[in-house]
């Protein structure tokens, strides 16, 4: 009974392990879509974008990727040594 | 005269026991003290039986049993030997190579004295 | 009146608080104690070094030029940091695993150890970090400036080029103390590292002390600013895609290829891990310093008089406020970030020049390389210590020359586009395993090229290096030559212009060369190492074995490594391969260790090339390797797992086998032992038993036979108590349970009192003593010892088989030893069987003396537990044993 339960157990977390490492590596493709969105603010002919309302938005998208970032470090923290041996667990 | 009897032996006091017991008990004694030339000797006496020591100066007693039982004319020559080892593998390797009897030290008289009777009747 | 005097002294005193600091944690390091130093905060302070004194004054300059768009020199860093799993990661576990030094040694590596590539790399970052050293000086000459010009006492400050001077030399002495203190780049810059975590807080502290001064203090508050802000000149958003996404991209190259970065980010890197607290406190430190920039800029803009330096708002705006206060904080922020910058680029670079350009010119130019006599590591240090000495000059001369006019965000643009040439070759020599040296020499030539052609020459204006008819009607007139607008590309800005051009021409020749050209075999092997580190920690085959002397090897390992850690090196190899002492085989697997120990000293191309001088020949033995294995470089590594495995399979059989073997041996020795004891008593008790038999049954025993048999069995009964006696003896001695009664007691009545006891004198052997001219007082167990002469005595009594018998006593002294001799005149003990005399049971002759072959084994355990020793001294004319003991035993514990 335990015995079949710990392998299933072990699947569950290394699944979420790899799926946290999944997280990791779309940070930065995060990071640039949503500061390449300033990029559309010059586009259009209407009212431009106040500096102040532009600075809000660059800095709160600092903030949110720091806050995500460190959680994600704090999740990744001593899980990924156990995988370190899997070959799959580094960027191919 | 009685029967023949080599006694091939290197600690004096155990020698002069066995003539001591052999002798009185009617048998002729002869004594040899080392391992190198004991086949020559049996060979030349030519005795009825002989007791065999292992432990032996030169060379050990089963070499000298191996040798005897080669050899066309001592075959089937009983021999007793005695050895001051008594560990069971010792018994085993005696009885493999031929040795008609087998006793550890220290014997007592009266069994080494049925122990001869039985290997040579009077 | 004496603000001036008093900045110079508060200059003075940090820059004493940061020499204290580094030596501390020097020191702390040094001594192990060093948990405190190796925290991930400290690392990720250590990163700040991005932030110069051009983020620290040249931001807010740059925000009140163009806006928000400066935004994107700390978002492409971001970006890059929040991504650390992707590279960053890599880039750090092979950094760890090739011991990599430099960024020149990183990318020469993994192509192949090129010298060619690496002297190239070096000299690009040469060229690209020497502006921006100027641009330091600068910056904190102009901070002095405004000091004075507030302060009217300009006067006294002597001119800029002095203040340049000094700064230039006090940098330079700071770096070679503490940066050239040791050679191996495991043991990091300690010092340095803490330092500059340390100004790293006071440069943040120091512009969120201003930021918050400007908004509270003067703007009045936080919507008052924002308000202020969106009425200034910089009040909508208007920054232009092109630069928004060229800037950022650029700074992000940056990030990872200015050679100061890459020293902290890889080379001084602790712990992998470290990386992950950096990931996002790093991020969340360059918001902090890009928060208040856009407040200070508008503020700056609305208060100071028309025409006043952006650049220097930071610390005119407190100034012009009356916070003199304040602005020595903001003057000591600036001051950290330049100090700091210039610091761990002179230990960058002058670590890739003395690597790739001192030490190989000057390894070839001393005859033999590296089999000359004499310590390298003063030749490396020296080399890295003239190099950043000459990194500083270069940077001050720079300054002297450029005039020093231009605004500070240009030259660091500039440097930033020209570093980033390194970004196809690194990250393609990271992820690909086909990219190649040609690719990477051609890309970087190419890249290299179009930056100076379009950006780096054009910046010292017109007329300096390119004649102004280059600009007008391009390179020798052909007008798509221009350097603003190559290929007849116009009205674009010149930097985007510059870093597109250049960028995706590197990449496009870098890709194509390595799709077209085959690379050599050492390559393929690195390249499979680098790309796949995660996946096997283990090196390319540099090495197949060979005759090298190991001798030379070490001789060559002292000097670059330091003696006593090449000799614990080598020692360690040798214990791992089975040998003893400090000579290990010359394995493939241990020349590869060495390289890689060595190449953290000289990097990974000089020391390949020691190595292959010493083995005598070049690197045809991997070329064959693969010639044979082709596209097999990771079965080649997973192969040599296996033969490691089974090698250790192999090392633990053999121990197993030994083991085995001295079990086997002493459960066969216990057996004979315990045969020999059973013979040994069962011999006496026969003749015991028999003859009482005999003295019971037999009635017709004469007196004299009663006598007799009476006789043999006393003598066989105090044979066996001997022999019990003898046993238990031994027993006691073997087992170490002896108590020694140590006395003094002079030796002749020693050796009187033995002679005695065996009651030879006057009968039978003759005994002489020699040498004792003076009686010998000694400290021992007198019993004991009297117990081996005894022993001897009666043996050359039993066996001394001479007809006149005689028996030598010869005393000599040696040091504080007794060496006592007992020579007799018999035949002595036959040559086979001198070993064995001291073994239990043994006996030398077939004779029977009436001893069960103990007593020699006693007199050896004796001996043993005197601290001396009985050994057989053969060829003394008969058989002669030799007693040797200290005068004085020591009263040992046990």
């Amino acid at each position: 009974m335990s015995r079949k339960q710990s392998p299933l157990f072990l699947e569950r977390r290394s699944y979420r392990l790899r799926r946290l490492m999944d997280g990791a590596r779309l940070m930065p493709f995060l990071g640039a879509a949503l500061w390449a969105i300033p990029l559309l603010w010059t586009r259009e002919g209407g009212a431009p974008v106040s500096t102040s309302r532009a600075m809000l938005y660059i800095f709160s998208v600092w903030f949110v990727l720091a806050c995500l970032a460190a959680v994600l470090s704090i999740w990744l923290d001593g899980k990924a040594e156990s995988e370190r041996s899997n070959p799959q667990e580094g960027p191919r | 005269m009685g029967k023949h009897v080599l006694v091939i032996e290197d600690e004096p006091n155990i020698i002069e026991a066995i003539s001591f017991i052999l002798s009185r008990d009617g048998w002729t004694v002869a004594t040899h003290s080392n391992g190198h030339d004991a086949v020559d000797v049996v060979r030349d006496k030519s005795p009825d039986l002989v007791i065999l020591d292992v432990m032996l100066p030169g060379k050990s007693g089963y070499d000298i049993l191996t040798e005897l039982r080669e050899g066309e004319a001592t075959r089937d020559l009983p021999v007793l030997m005695l050895t001051a080892r008594g560990q069971s593998k010792d018994r085993d390797l005696a009885e493999r190579i031929g040795a008609s009897r087998f006793m550890t030290k220290p014997f007592s008289n009266a069994e080494v004295l049925e122990a001869l009777r039985e290997l040579v009747p009077q | 009146m004496g603000t001036l005097n008093i900045l110079i002294a508060v200059c003075l005193g940090y820059v004493a608080l940061l020499f204290l600091v580094a030596f501390m944690a020097e020191r702390a390091a040094l001594r192990g104690r060093a948990k405190w130093l190796r925290s991930p905060f400290v690392y990720t302070l250590s990163l700040s070094i991005y932030c110069t004194a051009w983020t620290f004054y040249g931001a807010v300059g740059f925000a009140a030029r163009s806006g928000l768009e400066f935004l994107t020199i700390y978002i492409g860093p971001t970006l890059v940091m929040i991504g650390w799993w992707w590279g960053l990661r890599k880039l750090v576990r092979i950094g760890r695993t090739q011991r990599i030094t430099s960024i020149a040694d990183l990318i020469s590596s993994r192509y192949g150890k090129s010298p060619l590539l690496a002297v190239f790399v070096t000299l690009i970052a040469v060229i690209g970090t020497t502006p921006y050293i100027a641009l330091q000086l600068q910056s904190v000459t102009l901070s002095f400036a405004s000091f004075s010009a507030n302060a009217d006492e300009a006067g006294q400050l002597g001119d800029h080029d002095a203040t340049a001077l000094w700064i230039a030399a006090g940098l330079a002495l700071f770096t070679v103390l503490f940066g050239t203190r040791n050679l191996d780049a495991n043991e990091r810059h300690h010092g340095v590292v803490m330092a500059i975590a340390l100004e790293a807080v006071v440069k943040l502290f120091a512009l969120v002390a201003v930021g918050i001064f400007v908004v509270w203090g003067i703007g009045g508050g936080l919507s008052a600013t924002l308000d202020r802000i969106d009425a200034s000149a910089i009040g909508t958003w208007q920054v232009p895609d092109g630069r928004w996404a060229a800037l950022t991209l650029l700074s992000a190259a940056a990030f990872l290829t200015l050679p100061r970065m890459f020293q902290v980010l890889v080379v001084e890197n602790e712990d992998e891990n470290h990386l992950r607290t950096a990931s996002w406190a790093f991020p969340a430190y360059l918001m902090l310093m890009s928060l208040f920039v856009v407040p200070i800029a508008v503020v700056g803009l609305d208060l100071m008089p028309e025409g006043a330096n952006p650049d220097q708002f930071v610390l005119t705006l407190p100034l012009s406020q009356g916070q003199e206060g304040l602005a020595m904080l903001s003057f000591l922020g600036g001051f950290s970030s330049a100090t700091s910058m210039v610091i761990v680029a002179a230990i960058a670079l002058s670590t890739m020049v003395s690597n790739h350009i001192v030490m190989p010119i000057w390894l070839r130019l001393a005859e033999g390389g590296a089999m000359i006599s004499g310590d390298v590591r003063h030749v490396v240090l020296l080399a890295r210590r003239l190099s950043i000495a000459g990194v500083l000059a270069l940077g001050y001369l720079y300054y002297r020359f450029s005039g020093g006019g231009e605004a500070l965000a240009a030259i660091g643009l500039i440097s930033f586009a020209g570093v980033a040439q390194f970004l196809p070759a690194l990250m393609g020599g990271i992820f690909w395993r086909g990219a190649n040296r040609v690719g990477a020499l051609a890309g970087l030539t190419v890249g290299f090229a179009i930056w100076a052609f379009t950006l780096f020459l054009p910046s010292f204006g017109p007329g300096v290096f390119l004649p102004e008819t280059v600009f007008e009607a391009g390179l020798f007139g052909n007008s798509w030559l221009r350097p603003e607008a190559l290929f007849g590309i116009t009205g674009l800005d010149p930097l985007v212009h510059s870093v597109m051009w250049s960028m995706t021409l590197n990449t496009a020749v870098f890709i194509l060369l390595s799709l077209l050209t085959f690379p050599q075999p050492l390559e393929r092997l690195q390249g499979a190492q680098f790309v796949n580190v995660f996946q096997h920690t283990g090196n390319p085959q540099g090495w197949s074995g060979g005759v090298a002397q190991a001798e030379d090897l070490m001789v060559m390992a002292q000097r670059i490594l330091g003696p006593v850690e090449a000799q614990s090196l080598f020692q360690r190899a040798a214990t791992a391969q089975g040998l003893a002492g400090y000579l290990p085989d010359p394995t493939p697997e241990f020349l590869q260790m060495l390289e890689r120990e060595m190449s953290g000293s000289v990097g990974a191309a000089t020391a390949h090339a020691m190595v292959s001088q010493i083995m005598g020949r070049a690197t045809v033995s991997v070329e064959d390797l693969l010639a044979v294995a082709d596209e097999t470089a990771q079965m080649m590594e997973h192969q040599s797992q296996l033969e490691a495995k089974s090698a250790e399979l192999t090392r633990t059989a053999r121990q197993l086998r030994a083991a085995n073997d001295k079990l086997t041996q002493l459960s066969v020795q216990k057996d004979a032992f315990l045969s020999q004891i059973s013979h040994e008593l069962r011999t006496p008790m026969t003749s015991i038993r028999s003859f009482s038999e005999i003295l019971r049954d037999a009635e017709e025993l004469g007196q004299e036979q009663l006598t007799k048999y009476a006789n043999i069995i006393h003598q066989e009964a105090i044979r066996l108590t001997r022999l019990l006696d003898d046993l238990l003896d031994l027993s006691v001695l073997e087992n170490g349970q002896v108590n020694l009664n140590i006395q003094r007691g002079s030796l002749t009545a020693l050796l009187d009192h033995a002679t005695a006891s065996t009651g030879v004198s006057g009968a039978g052997l003759r005994i002489h003593r020699r040498g004792l001219d003076l009686d010998v007082e000694m400290e021992t167990d007198l019993d004991r010892l009297s117990q081996v002469f005894i022993n001897l005595i009666a043996n050359a009594k039993k066996y001394c088989d001479a007809p006149r018998p005689e028996l030598t006593i010869r005393v000599a002294q040696r040091d504080n030893y007794l060496v006592v001799d007992f020579t007799d005149n018999g035949s002595g003990v036959p040559r086979d069987k001198q070993d064995l005399i001291f073994e239990k049971f043994a006996r030398v002759s077939d004779q029977k003396a009436g001893g069960a072959g103990l007593g020699l084994a006693i007199c050896r355990e004796i001996m043993s537990r005197l601290g001396g020793a009985i050994t057989y001294l053969p060829g003394q004319g008969g058989a002669s044993f030799r007693v040797t003991l200290p005068m004085r035993m020591r009263q040992a514990a046990e």
